[in-house]
């Protein structure tokens, strides 16, 4: 939507990948949404940058804890780094979720069943390899029953490094994963 | 003074009670079919053979001297210098006592050491245990079936001849759209990392010069 209330610099409506810093450049767009609505009741937005918006959003984790990392994980959704804020919101069921977030040591036993869970999320979907286990097997990179990484298994999007990762490293990891489905998103399949 | 009885008698050394630890352990080498026994570091080891070890069991298990209620841990060690190489080491836990034991046994791990299944019944997932990483077999288990490793599992991870790595890994093929197994093919040789450390290689790190400083 090219900026349309009559009174502002024709700045074209800021989306939450141009941010625009806190001042009256901001102040003049927030300005001319809330013109836009009252008068109206709607806006007009592109549609791919909507989507975008919505996906980047509600980023909805499928929870796969599966050794220490599972520990920051949690941590990173409780109130002091607060994901819930960012629209994250852990689901328990792979149907409803938008991100796989592979935190702790996959087994060769274990496998299978996440490829399985992988398999089940509708697309759009993500993957987010947490923790040196998951990246490259890590401590058990030799071990016989420890897959060498789960981008063996899946692709994966973003890796966070650590052994395990601080929760501030996996909120890191889910905002460049955000920027990704920013930069890379669009409606169509890719 | 010196020369009254009653003196000479007081400066004679008083035997201590005994503990009731000490007490357990010599009751515990006392038992019969206990091969040896010894106190280490505060805990009470007694040996035995296979054929004797469900009698010992039953004993520890229902005399109230004893009153191990409880089988904290059984686990295998291999030793493979041994004549049989195996040693399985059950720990008890009394707890109306509040006092522990060790039992061992050894076996060869084709003579299978009989089961304690129906003693304590949580044994079945320490056999299944032993069992699934030593390939130590356990008669008289009803279910002896492997417990952590991968389903079609080949081999007992922790002998000291499995090696590392193992020999299967797995991968996910985008042709046949399933996990597949393959021999284990490791494109990193096994590196060490540390042989440079500060806490190997350097003897006298920086700084040291003032924890020896004279004075």
């Amino acid at each position: 939507m090219s900026g349309a209330a009559a009174g502002t610099t024709g700045t074209d409506v800021v989306w939450n990948g141009r941010e625009l810093p806190p001042g009256p450049d901001q102040d003049a767009v927030m300005k001319a949404i809330t013109g836009e609505i009252s008068g109206k009741g709607f806006i007009v937005g592109n549609l791919d940058n909507i989507v975008n918006w919505a996906r980047t959003g509600s980023l909805w984790p499928m929870t796969f804890g599966l050794a220490c990392c599972a520990v920051e994980m949690i941590h990173a959704y409780m109130p002091r780094y607060d994901l819930d804020r960012m629209g994250v919101i852990p689901r328990a069921s792979p149907r409803q979720s938008d991100v796989m977030i592979v935190a702790g040591t996959l087994t060769n036993k274990m496998a299978p069943a996440l490829r399985k869970l992988y398999d089940q999320m509708s697309e759009p979907r993500w993957v987010i390899s947490m923790g040196s286990c998951a990246n490259g097997g890590g401590y058990y990179h030799y071990s016989y029953s420890v897959v060498r990484g789960c981008d063996r298994i899946v692709p994966v999007d973003v890796y966070v490094p650590g052994c395990p990762p601080t929760a501030e490293a996996l909120v890191y990891g889910i905002m460049q994963l955000q920027k990704k489905i920013r930069r890379t998103g669009t409606i169509l399949r890719g | 003074m010196a020369d009254t009885p009653d003196t000479a008698a007081a400066e004679a050394p008083v035997p201590a009670p005994l503990t009731p630890f000490e007490v357990l352990a010599a009751e515990a080498a006392a038992l019969p079919r206990v091969l040896s026994s010894k106190v280490d570091v505060g805990e009470i080891e007694i040996r035995t053979d296979r054929d004797s070890l469900l009698g010992l069991m039953t004993v520890l298990k229902d005399d109230p001297r004893f009153a191990f209620e409880q089988v904290m841990d059984i686990c295998g060690v291999d030793w493979p210098a041994n004549p049989e190489r195996f040693e399985v080491v059950y720990n008890l836990l009394s707890v109306s006592l509040n006092h522990r034991i060790r039992v061992i046994v050894t076996t060869d791990g084709v003579a299978p050491v009989p089961s304690v299944s129906h003693l304590w019944a949580v044994a079945t997932w320490w056999e299944r245990e032993a069992w699934d990483l030593f390939g130590i077999p356990f008669s008289g288990q009803p279910d002896l079936r492997r417990i952590l490793t991968d389903y079609g599992f080949v081999g007992h991870p922790m002998r000291k001849d499995f090696p590392l790595t193992g020999y299967t890994e797995v991968r996910y093929d985008e042709e046949r759209k399933q996990v597949v197994y393959e021999p284990v093919k490791l494109v990193q040789d096994f590196r060490r990392f540390d042989f440079i450390s500060p806490w190997e290689g350097m003897t006298n790190l920086p700084g040291d010069e003032k924890a020896h400083r004279e004075g």
